[in-house]
């Protein structure tokens, strides 16, 4: 899934410090199941902004609303009553960042992202998420026991650890695994070692978001 | 011969190499690069020139290369994958053969989250062991990446680094053999404390036969005090200071740390020259330049070889 997390709140109080009524919209997708942007992140932001805007003697009214998804036209039309006709000054989004986008694309009034969208990946125990993935468009991962080099290595290589691995762990950071050390484990159990001794050949990226931002058209869908 | 290095004469006549090693300023003032190149006249058979070392910004390696080589001195251009595309890379390695640069070292490059500019969007389009194998492409075959004919061939004696102490250590001779497979002439060792463990990773080298396929020049940096002998034992990962070094340096006074640091050194070049497999030792001298000279001399490594 898309990984998000809150801005600071100083951050989003600043973003909507002019306004007197915004919409707030969260999302039942990703970021629900991160705990970034749901309906409960969302009346818990509204509240604190509430609270905020009261002390500072100038009220903010919020309209909370949260969509079934915000990377999809159909949803966001379902806020355009209240955007058309209740005096809605402004949008902040409570998705990843395809939300707002979504969101300016529809509507002419000012958009802001209260979430910063961090990475694809999953969640590693409660209240704890890691990156697994970047789309580079070419997944390779079987080559490598089924970990990911390019997101997980700190410098995406692909063939073995470089010097500052030590003791399992990246130079980097204590608090990240050697995606390295992770797959020679890995195919060492697997008794692939072999395959590791092999070099693994340039990658072609022009599948990743070097080639440009990227479409998936599929002729068997389209109505 | 393929490239015609002093380096590579030296190696291949059976010489036991030295190589020296000189991290360009922050800043551009030739004259610090001239003062510490003299230090390594005469001392060294060639000169790795840093490529923004630990990712702080400094003097571009290749354009020290130039000036070491106007100074009649042979340099050893350090290559990281961190900064540049295949685009820049092969750009760089033409232009680097062009000024009469002829030994390279392919390397990955620190993380530029140490550096001194923690906020820059690193590169990592290709790895050290892809950039070994795009120098030898542009060496053997005379081509581009992409298969294009170059117009000139870039001939270089192709070196890389290795770390015997980074984990997991029964990976590391399988990842030299990998590098040789993808085209090494030569590889430098990360700095080497741990002595036990170093004959271990070279038996295992031997064994394997690597040591026939590339000369392995064993990397050695002189403690210059019991603070720097710490800093390297806890907080470089993938270095190996063993407690008995820095026991041994807190036994002598301050003002004798550097001269016991430097005895240190050289028996660490003894140890490793009667270690089967080794070719030559590269010194790293961070910032002591100065002091190679004493090193070297004390290791009965001077003079060095003339080699035509």
């Amino acid at each position: 899934m898309v990984v998000a997390e809150r801005k600071p709140i100083q951050e989003i109080m600043a973003m909507v410090a002019e306004y007197n009524k915004i919409l707030l919209v969260g999302c039942k997708g990703c970021v629900t199941v991160c705990c970034a942007g749901g309906t409960k992140e969302v009346g818990i932001l509204a509240s604190t902004l509430r609270i905020a805007r009261k002390k500072e003697g100038k009220p903010l009214e919020i309209i909370e609303r949260t969509l079934e998804r915000q990377c999809d036209p159909e949803y966001i039309e379902q806020v355009s009553d209240v955007i058309e006709k209740d005096g809605v000054e402004a949008i902040l989004s409570m998705a990843c960042s395809v939300g707002p986008q979504y969101m300016a694309k529809r509507y002419n009034i000012p958009v802001y992202p209260a979430l910063n969208t961090t990475f694809i990946g999953g969640a590693l125990e409660h209240g704890v998420w890691a990156e697994f993935c970047q789309a580079c468009g070419n997944c390779i991962i079987h080559y490598f026991g089924g970990i990911c080099p390019i997101s997980r290595c700190s410098k995406s290589l692909f063939n073995g650890p470089c010097g500052g691995s030590a003791k399992g762990k990246c130079e980097v950071s204590s608090e990240i695994d050697c995606a390295w050390q992770l797959i020679y484990d890995r195919m060492k159990a697997l008794g692939k070692l072999d395959e590791l001794a092999k070099v693994f050949p340039v990658k072609d990226w022009s599948t990743s978001r070097d080639g440009g931002p990227r479409k998936v058209v599929r002729e068997d869908m389209k109505l | 011969m393929k490239s015609g290095s002093r380096l590579e004469k030296i190696l291949a006549a059976g010489h036991f190499a030295v190589t020296g090693e000189l991290g360009p300023p922050r800043g551009a003032d030739v004259e610090i690069i001239k003062k510490k190149a003299e230090h390594l006249r005469g001392v060294v058979d060639s000169i790795n020139v840093t490529d923004n070392q630990t990712s702080v910004v400094r003097m571009c390696s290749m354009a020290v290369c130039k000036i070491l080589i106007e100074l009649g001195l042979e340099p050893n251009l350090q290559m990281t994958c961190r900064d540049r595309n295949r685009i820049a890379i092969q750009s760089d390695l033409l232009g680097a053969y062009a000024l009469g640069i002829r030994n390279l070292l392919c390397l990955s490059g620190d993380h530029n989250k140490f550096g001194d500019h923690p906020q820059a969007k690193n590169v990592f389009d290709v790895d050290s062991m892809q950039l070994i194998q795009i120098v030898k492409k542009m060496r053997d075959e005379g081509k581009l990446l992409n298969g294009q004919e170059c117009e000139g061939k870039a001939s270089f004696f192709i070196g890389a680094a290795v770390n015997p102490f980074g984990d997991p250590f029964d990976f590391r001779p399988i990842r030299l053999a990998k590098k040789i497979a993808a085209g090494v002439d030569f590889v430098q060792t990360q700095c080497i404390y741990n002595m036990d463990k170093f004959r271990e990773y070279m038996k295992r080298v031997v064994d394997m036969g690597l040591a026939e396929k590339c000369y392995i020049l064993a990397g050695i940096t002189p403690l210059k005090s019991l603070g720097m002998a710490r800093y390297m034992a806890r907080s470089v990962p993938g270095l190996d200071v063993p407690d008995y070094y820095l026991k041994r340096l807190q036994g002598v006074p301050k003002d004798k740390q550097a001269a016991e640091g430097i005895k240190i050194a050289v028996e660490q070049i003894q140890q490793i020259r009667e270690i089967p497999g080794v070719a030559g030792i590269h010194l790293m001298a961070i910032e002591w330049e100065h002091r190679a000279k004493e090193i070297i001399e004390a290791a009965g490594l001077l003079p060095r070889p003339e080699v035509n």
